[in-house]
């Protein structure tokens, strides 16, 4: 294939990280002073989309994807310039979050006999191993209903898989690494999330390999906006609930996100970040909370003692959380209507758990869907103000808490319906966790 | 005093005895005269309101019918003093912990007599709870009020009325609290009650109030969800675990996710990135107090970062914070605070109430009042009846707390005119009439409060000696000085604990535990002799001026005023003085100034000002009785008179100290008109005008003043403020910055005070100001 001469064809690294936020929340009691100073303002994304002129070996200029270059020319030329632009396989978009590692891996369905004769043995062997297995050690999931097919990227045709595993395996993962020998195919690890940070000098010492470390909201809104322009295998990417609240008659529809910006987009991982996109390269981190993902399922854990995410879920979906929380109508007797507040929203989440017979009389299922529920709503009200301070009406939630999760992304699109009087509209998107990782991929192969 | 207590006990005082640690007497006071109660139920403490009448003893005085008689005799006293009863009205509140409840409404059942009240007016989450019980013991019939409404109602009610009831908390600095000056309008404001949850009111007017939103996630989650990971049923008791708990054993940290690399990144490791997230794990034990301190982080920054939310969709700066999550408890206060801080960058202040848990008993009770118009007024807090701010020693933990078993009291006295800002002052919600914060100056503090209990004896001899007639002088002058003794105890340790600690907050605490024992103005005899003194000596003064040439008169009348001044029975070396030496006199008074240069001296410029046209109307803030107001002052405002300038003498409304009253002043300026054409020509053409300030103090507070006075001030355009004594121009007024021109005249009188501004004792304070134009 060639593109060996290309050398190395990322010089970028963590650069478009320096300034940036993670997609964190909330401050402890610290120095307030580090606390605001961490916190940027508007910021534009220019620097990690924009074409890195000079930057590689050849020193060629990067092609838009229609951008315009002569009448004639135009389709071999770029051809040329993707084939020589395009990075060694294998293709990988790596985002290590606070709890789970996301990748995203590109497999190639248009392989030559003469390119299947070239490829070493140590990339087919990968290549092999994840897309023959669905499950990777003790942790390590694919989620095969979310496999792209067909996708082209960067000239070349094929499939797009979607890995996760907890962050704490990762020590495996970059041993893994080490012992099928990724250093030798001169590949190039691009990755976001903190532990591209964290994690970059073990890649480096043990693993042999170099990161590529980017900045994770970059990463995050870059592929949200390329996975919603190929679609879900034909079918659309976005969604939202119809009847959210009324188990009957709730249907998850298709949304077409026509007109995307302006748009609030709300992370959801262990932690929440939430960011006003108004254009492609043109958004900020509005704000974030602490109370995420990582905080139901902490907090289950400790109420309940369930060991995994998908137990949690379980438990909260079997469980009453109005033995937990006290209601409006449990002050009242109904609905407060001195200031307009239903008799069924919760007036103080855990409320009833002051009381030494009511916390005897709940159940762990009880507790952990009161957590869910709190969490939830949490995200929900903070989302909405946002969205009003911002004057922006379509929110799109995402991130690895939604995973699974009917029950909080129901609960998510009834309570912004309900508390903005039907103004706002809770969008979710199918790979709800992965765009971060996609986002990396995309960096690699440097499509803008 | 109520006498109940002593005598009345039935069997239910008695067993309110035994649970409580003051005698019920001195907690339910003024109970046999009280009407209108009302009640506030919350989840463990209840708040009691009612409104009661005080008798106190007042001294009044009165002028002699001179018909008929000739001349007057030289021992006779220029007026007659009388002590007379007064009735004023008082509104009590007292706190007390749910447990106490039927047995205090056993004690007020049995102390309530002669009331025509039938209803109670009742609120917080437990009004319904023991709605029969009160309506049994009480045979009241309880009507429910709105706790949103209450609350608010309330939180305007000491906005407007209590000094210094608003403050921020600042952990680890000194001092934590920084108590605000006083808006005169304090609207629009956000207040966050953060009860069981959160209830976040936008109040844009006294009337106008919305709820913009809230949250689930408040002290009841705290408090439920901390009894299930903690096992610990207490609030309080959680909030101890969460003191001494490290958040970052159970928090994920940014650093956690991040590595060292959020260094080089320019972020703070220490941020939480996830709250709990370390917990998501089977096989770690967590301690009790690590997770009560993550628990109350992810609160209170969720309760600071909604708040802050809120107050940018609406535009409002100003957020006050209530509820039992917060009630006075720093751990809150600081977290709180810490989070506005970081999520409005600054740009929200969050601020805390001193009397936070009376706001809903306070709205409750002002909903009953409506018919005795309880807004029309303003109210002063008495120090005397009033508890205070409770410690937040770090040493002591919740459990000790004085609040667990005793009984929190707020007093407030209906003062009998409404209080206004003298339209005069350049900036009203900046001016702050203190010139030394207490609570700020360690060094000065310590000074003060050893001044004035050292000065606590003498107080009390001229007290007893004040009423020579009266058979239990002496026991009441000895409770007073317990009393206030024990109140400069608690300000050595808790100087926050009525708002910012002033010269002038120690004089008033001192007045108002005089007050409290019938010792209404120990001065009155010193006052009435002085003036009797000053009075003879007056057209000799004014002759010998008008003798001197024009400038000269104009410096002999300003060391007049300065002379007048070293008379000032407040100040302990006159004291020693005049007790000494009775004959000390107006001309040894002047021999003891200073020589010019004094040590602030802009006479020149005001001398050069008179050479110019008159004033309009001059605006003077008398002192002291006797030779300060009558060979000091008068002659100065007869100058005034003479140039065309119109005077408004402004005299205290009560008695305080030696300074001259309102009610003396009148006979002065009388007697006064019956030997000079000016001065009685001016009073008869009303170019003279005598008013009272509003104000029992020693000191004087610009932003409370009589509505009657700011009304003349206006009328007549007054255009120069002259502002005499330590009290009034030097511990307070002294950088106050005014619409017009000012003097602001005293004579140093304490040692340590003259020192501090870097002169000797009796150095000459003559600070004539110009506003800039």
């Amino acid at each position: 294939m060639g593109t060996g001469r290309l050398g190395a064809p990322m010089e970028r690294h963590g650069r478009t990280s320096a300034t940036s936020a993670p997609s964190v929340g909330e401050p402890e009691s610290g120095g307030a002073e580090e606390g605001r100073r961490r916190e940027p303002l508007r910021r534009r994304a220019s620097s990690a989309s924009a074409p890195l002129v000079g930057a590689s070996a050849e020193g060629a200029r990067w092609d838009r994807p229609g951008s315009y270059s002569g009448p004639a020319s135009v389709s071999r030329q770029r051809v040329e310039n993707l084939r020589k632009k395009r990075p060694l396989f294998p293709w990988f978009g790596l985002d290590i979050g606070g709890t789970l590692v996301k990748l995203v891996y590109f497999e190639p369905k248009d392989i030559t006999a003469e390119e299947e004769e070239e490829e070493v043995e140590s990339l087919r062997s990968i290549r092999k191993y994840l897309t023959s297995n669905v499950a990777y050690g003790s942790t390590g999931i694919r989620d095969v209903h979310l496999e792209l097919k067909d996708l082209t990227l960067c000239g070349r045709k094929g499939n797009l898989h979607f890995i996760r595993f907890p962050t704490h395996d990762m020590p495996a993962f970059i041993q893994m690494g080490r012992d099928k020998n990724f250093s030798s195919l001169h590949t190039v690890f691009c990755a976001t999330g903190g532990g591209a940070y964290k994690f970059e000098q073990d890649f480096l010492t043990i693993g042999d390999l170099q990161l590529c470390k980017l900045d994770e909201l970059d990463c995050l809104i870059k592929g949200i906006l390329y996975i919603d322009s190929v679609g879900f295998n034909g079918r659309s990417q976005c969604y939202y609930f119809e009847n959210p609240a009324d188990s009957e008659k709730c249907q998850k529809l298709p949304f077409e996100l026509k007109n995307p910006y302006p748009l609030l987009l709300v992370n959801i991982g262990s932690g929440v970040s939430i960011l006003a996109v108004y254009s492609k390269d043109n958004y900020k981190r509005v704000t974030g909370t602490s109370l995420g993902g990582g905080t139901f399922f902490g907090l289950c854990c400790l109420l309940t003692g369930c060991t995994t995410f998908e137990e949690a879920l379980e438990m909260a979906s079997r469980g009453d959380s109005t033995k937990v929380d006290k209601l409006v109508r449990d002050i009242y007797g109904g609905d407060y209507e001195r200031f307009g507040l239903p008799g069924w929203a919760v007036a103080s989440s855990f409320g009833n758990m002051m009381s030494k017979e009511k916390r005897e009389a709940v159940s762990k299922e009880d507790l952990a869907r009161a957590t869910l529920i709190t969490i939830t709503n949490n995200i929900g009200s903070i989302a909405r103000m946002c969205a009003l301070n911002e004057n922006i009406n379509q929110v799109v939630f995402v991130g690895n808490f939604l995973r699974i999760n009917t029950i909080a992304m129901r609960l998510l699109a009834y309570a912004l319906d309900y508390w903005s009087k039907g103004q706002l509209k809770a969008l979710f998107s199918e790979h709800e966790g992965y765009f971060g990782a996609v986002g990396a991929l995309l960096e690699l192969l440097k499509i803008p | 005093m109520a006498e109940c207590g002593a005598d009345g006990g039935g069997s239910s005082g008695d067993s309110l005895d035994k649970s409580i640690t003051l005698p019920p007497d001195e907690i339910f006071r003024n109970l046999e005269n009280a009407k209108r109660f009302a009640i506030d139920i919350g989840g463990s403490l209840t708040k009691l309101a009612y409104y009661s009448t005080v008798q106190h003893k007042v001294a009044k005085v009165r002028s002699f019918d001179h018909s008929g008689k000739d001349a007057e005799q030289d021992h006779e006293p220029p007026y007659e003093i009388s002590v007379q009863e007064e009735i004023t009205a008082r509104l009590h509140f007292i706190k007390f912990e749910n447990t106490y409840i039927e047995a205090c409404l056993d004690f007020i059942k049995d102390h309530l007599v002669n009331t025509e009240t039938k209803v109670i007016q009742a609120t917080g989450g437990g009004a319904y709870k023991f709605k029969d019980l009160i309506e049994e013991k009480l045979q009241l019939k309880v009507d429910k009020e709105d706790v949103m409404t209450c609350l608010i109602k309330g939180c305007n009610f000491v906005l407007k009325n209590i000094p210094h009831e608003a403050f921020v908390y600042q952990k680890d600095t000194e001092p934590e609290f920084r108590f605000q000056t006083n808006h005169a309008n304090i609207f629009p404001y956000l207040l966050v009650n953060v009860g069981s949850g959160v209830s976040i009111v936008k109040v844009e007017t006294e009337d106008r109030f919305e709820w913009i939103g809230g949250s689930s996630i408040g002290g009841g989650t705290f408090w439920g969800l901390g009894a299930l990971l903690t096992k610990t049923k207490k609030f309080d008791e959680l909030l101890h675990l969460a003191a001494k708990g490290q958040h970052a054993n159970v928090d994920m940290l940014v650093q956690d996710i991040y590595g060292g690399a959020h260094q080089t990144l320019g972020l703070s490791g220490n941020l939480i990135a996830s709250s709990f997230g370390k917990s998501a794990t089977a096989d770690r034990e967590f301690s009790k107090e690590d997770m009560a301190k993550s628990l109350l982080h992810m609160i209170s920054n969720d309760i600071g970062q909604l708040a802050c939310l809120y107050a940018k969709l609406h535009g409002l700066d100003r957020v006050y914070f209530g509820g039992f999550f917060i009630r006075g408890h720093p751990v809150t206060m600081h977290t709180i605070t810490y989070s506005i801080n970081f999520f409005s960058k600054g740009e929200v202040q969050a601020l805390f109430l001193r009397h936070e848990g009376y706001l809903g008993a306070i709205g409750a009770f002002l909903k009953g009042a409506e018919q005795d118009n309880p807004n029309q007024y303003s109210w002063g807090e008495n120090y005397a009846g009033s508890s205070g701010l409770m410690s937040t020693s770090p040493a002591l933990g919740p459990t000790q707390r004085a609040r667990s078993g005793t009984f929190d009291l707020l007093e407030m006295d209906r003062l009998e005119r409404p209080l206004v800002n003298l339209p005069l002052l350049l900036d009203p919600s900046s001016y702050v009439p203190d010139t030394v914060d207490l609570t700020d100056d360690a060094l000065a503090r310590k000074y003060w409060l050893t001044c004035f209990e050292e000065a606590l004896d003498g107080v009390v001899k001229r007290a007893v000696a004040s009423q020579p007639e009266s058979l239990d002088a002496a026991e009441r002058a000895r409770k007073f000085r317990q009393k206030y003794w024990s109140k400069l105890q608690t300000l050595r340790h808790q100087p926050f604990a009525y708002g910012t600690l002033t010269v002038r907050s120690l004089l008033d605490t001192r007045e108002h535990c005089l007050n409290e024992f019938s010792f209404p103005d120990p001065y009155s005899k010193v006052k009435q002799q002085e003036n009797g003194v000053a009075l003879k000596c007056f057209q000799c003064v004014v002759q010998a001026l008008d003798a001197l040439g024009w400038e000269e008169r104009q410096l002999a009348l300003a060391r007049g005023l300065l002379a007048g001044n070293v008379f000032d029975w407040g100040a302990k070396a006159v004291s020693d003085v005049l007790e000494s030496d009775p004959q000390f006199g107006f001309e040894e008074a002047k021999k003891k100034l200073q020589e010019r240069p004094w040590l602030v001296d802009s006479y020149s410029k005001w001398l050069q000002r008179l050479k110019g046209p008159p004033h309009k109307c001059a605006l003077i803030f008398a002192d002291n009785s006797g030779i300060d107001l009558i060979l000091g002052v008068f002659p100065f405002v007869r100058e005034l008179l003479l140039r065309g300038t119109e005077v408004i003498l402004a005299c205290n409304s009560g008695p305080a100290l030696n300074d001259v009253t309102y009610s003396e002043s009148l006979i002065v300026a009388e007697r006064i008109a019956a030997m000079d054409p000016v001065v009685h020509s001016a009073l008869q053409e009303e170019r003279l005008l005598l008013v009272q300030t509003g104000s029992s103090s020693p000191c004087l507070d610009l932003s409370r003043l009589d509505k009657g006075l700011a009304v003349l001030v206006r009328e007549r355009g007054a255009d120069l403020v002259v502002i005499e004594g330590m009290g009034r121009a030097v511990h307070t007024n002294y950088y106050a910055a005014l619409r017009c021109e000012s003097l602001k005249l005293a004579v140093l009188k304490n040692a340590w005070l003259a020192e501090r501004l870097g002169g000797p004792l009796f150095s000459v304070i003559f600070k004539y100001e110009v506003p800039a134009e």
